[in-house]
């Protein structure tokens, strides 16, 4: 059996491809967290918990319903924009002008209210949901065994992602957006529809969360707890890409989930605060973040 | 009581921003095809007027007719589809853009917008440059941009604050051709300026603006006569 500096190459490249699959879920929630904040200056605390709704609703469609794996990857992530868009309009929209942390404190509120609903309603314990046929199994790739169901959740995340970078910095509602982001009351003048671009980006950040959501589901627990548990490095991987960052929430979210993978072959001890080690780092030398521009 | 030919009427305009009181009352018109000038010093309210025309500003009172139209009540971004183009003071390229798309951002707002050869033909360095990023740009360059983007869209009422400001003599002079022939295809221009001599030369009418509302007019015909005026105000 060969060897990684004395570890086996089948436990090496799992723990890589594991840690390649949570980088998926940190890019993609990170991005949504980037495009949130670069328009609505709010730091989205709920988006843990609507990550976490939207594996709920695709539990709920699958048990309720008999709504399948594919049609919640659509339907759930659009459920879950419908009640960004109700918070946006009904919420958010009154705290723009106000400090950062009064939208951070109401975001926190709507988190643990979301939290304590689906808590009371199925407890702690964790709901299964199956893999889809489709990704049952693994590929033999000779050096080791790739889960079709983690293959999967690193493509699709990847072309989400992809494609998000695409559309807001290759096309021209991407520049709207920019333009909104930088200058809206100019941007406005010109007969652009603001307001309605603010909620609507909301949606879409908070979708992909939803999104994010659905995919987790066959993968980890549906738990309550589960966005919770996840955003808070999701917040470091953002600290260290730079807020409001496309591109560096995209590939800060994949390297860290590297790094957190091999810590985890290398020194196991250190891999649940090996991202808050680099956050640290990062704040001291280059406060705005890797990709961030300081204002 | 409008008639056909007054595109702008600004009637007892009043604006805040927060608790300070910008705008008290002011008061003119400006019609179809003219060029008019809003002379004062600085913080006299020239741009907060163009911002309230706007609706860019917090609260407001009093009236804003455009084309026939009460806006006051509207929001910012539908003014704009009445054919208004804005070029603010600080030029506003956006610096996360390019050139190109600096351009091509306005959406239309009328009919009849310059095409962007015919536009490219005017500023030829923008199109040289039009990969650049937009902070990149001389701040030449960047005023033409910034002309050039309300060209592109239909709008009909120009309203440009201070675009003479801070640049060489060479564009200020190269500006003044181009309003010249913006008044030759029947532009209505709304100019804020705080240089008379680029201004004098170009406008039918001129405002004098002091403490938010207009203190005096002055018809293109009238400058000789009321040249006390103007050194009192302004001090040339």
């Amino acid at each position: 059996m060969s060897e990684i500096f004395g570890i086996p190459i089948q436990a090496f490249m799992g723990q890589l491809m594991l840690g390649l699959v949570n980088g998926s879920f940190y890019a993609t929630l990170s991005l949504g967290l980037a495009v949130i904040f670069g328009m609505l200056n709010i730091i989205n605390f709920a988006h843990g918990a609507l990550y976490m709704a939207g594996a709920m609703l695709a539990w709920m469609g699958l048990n309720y319903f008999g709504i399948g794996y594919w049609w919640s990857l659509l339907l759930a992530p659009l459920g879950v924009g419908v009640v960004g868009i109700f918070i946006e309009r009904s919420m958010l929209q009154w705290l723009y002008r106000l400090d950062h942390l009064y939208g951070l404190l109401l975001t926190f509120g709507l988190a643990l209210i979301l939290e304590g609903l689906f808590r009371d309603l199925y407890g702690v314990s964790g709901l299964p949901y199956s893999i889809p046929e489709e990704f049952a199994g693994a590929y033999n790739l000779g050096f080791m065994f790739l889960p079709k169901y983690r293959a999967w959740v690193i493509l699709a995340s990847l072309l989400v992602c992809l494609a998000t970078w695409f559309v807001i910095e290759k096309t021209r509602l991407g520049a709207y957006l920019r333009a909104a982001t930088e200058n809206p009351q100019l941007t406005q003048a010109f007969g652009i529809n603001v307001p309605l671009m603010v909620m609507l980006t909301y949606g879409f950040g908070v979708a992909l969360a939803g999104f994010a959501g659905v995919l987790a589901a066959p993968a980890m627990q549906i738990s309550p707890l589960m966005g919770s548990n996840l955003i808070i490095v999701v917040f470091a991987v953002v600290v260290i890409g730079g807020m409001g960052s496309i591109l560096g929430s995209i590939v800060t979210g994949l390297g860290l989930g590297l790094i957190e993978g091999l810590t985890k072959v290398f020194y196991p001890e250190a891999s649940s605060t090996v991202v808050f080690i680099i956050m640290a780092i990062v704040l001291l030398v280059r406060p705005a973040g890797l990709f961030g521009r300081e204002k | 009581m409008t008639s056909p030919t007054e595109y702008l009427r600004v009637t007892d305009l009043h604006a805040f921003y927060g608790e300070s009181h910008i705008l008290h009352g002011m008061d003119f018109r400006v019609n179809s095809g003219e060029c008019v000038t809003l002379l004062g010093r600085n913080g006299a309210g020239r741009t907060t007027t163009l911002k309230a025309i706007l609706g860019l500003t917090g609260r407001r009172t009093g009236s804003v007719m455009l084309n026939g139209r009460e806006v006051t009540g509207w929001p910012a971004h539908r003014i704009a589809h009445l054919g208004v183009g804005y070029c603010p003071e600080e030029r506003g390229i956006y610096a996360s853009l390019s050139t190109e798309e600096n351009l091509m951002l306005p959406p239309q707002v009328g009919s009849g917008g310059m095409p962007v050869e015919e536009i490219y033909r005017m500023f030829p360095n923008l199109e040289e440059r039009r990969k650049s990023q937009g902070s990149r740009l001389s701040g030449g360059e960047q005023q033409m941009l910034a002309m050039a983007r309300i060209l592109r869209t239909g709008a009909r009422l120009l309203l440009l604050d201070e675009i003479s400001e801070g640049l060489a003599p060479v564009i200020v002079q190269k500006l003044a051709e181009i309003i010249r022939s913006l008044k030759e295809k029947g532009f209505t221009i709304v100019l804020v300026e705080q240089n008379f001599r680029f201004a004098a030369p170009l406008a039918d009418r001129m405002y004098i603006v002091e403490h938010g509302r207009i203190v005096a007019e002055i018809g293109k015909d009238e400058l000789e006569q009321k040249q006390a005026l103007l050194h009192e105000y302004l001090g040339v």
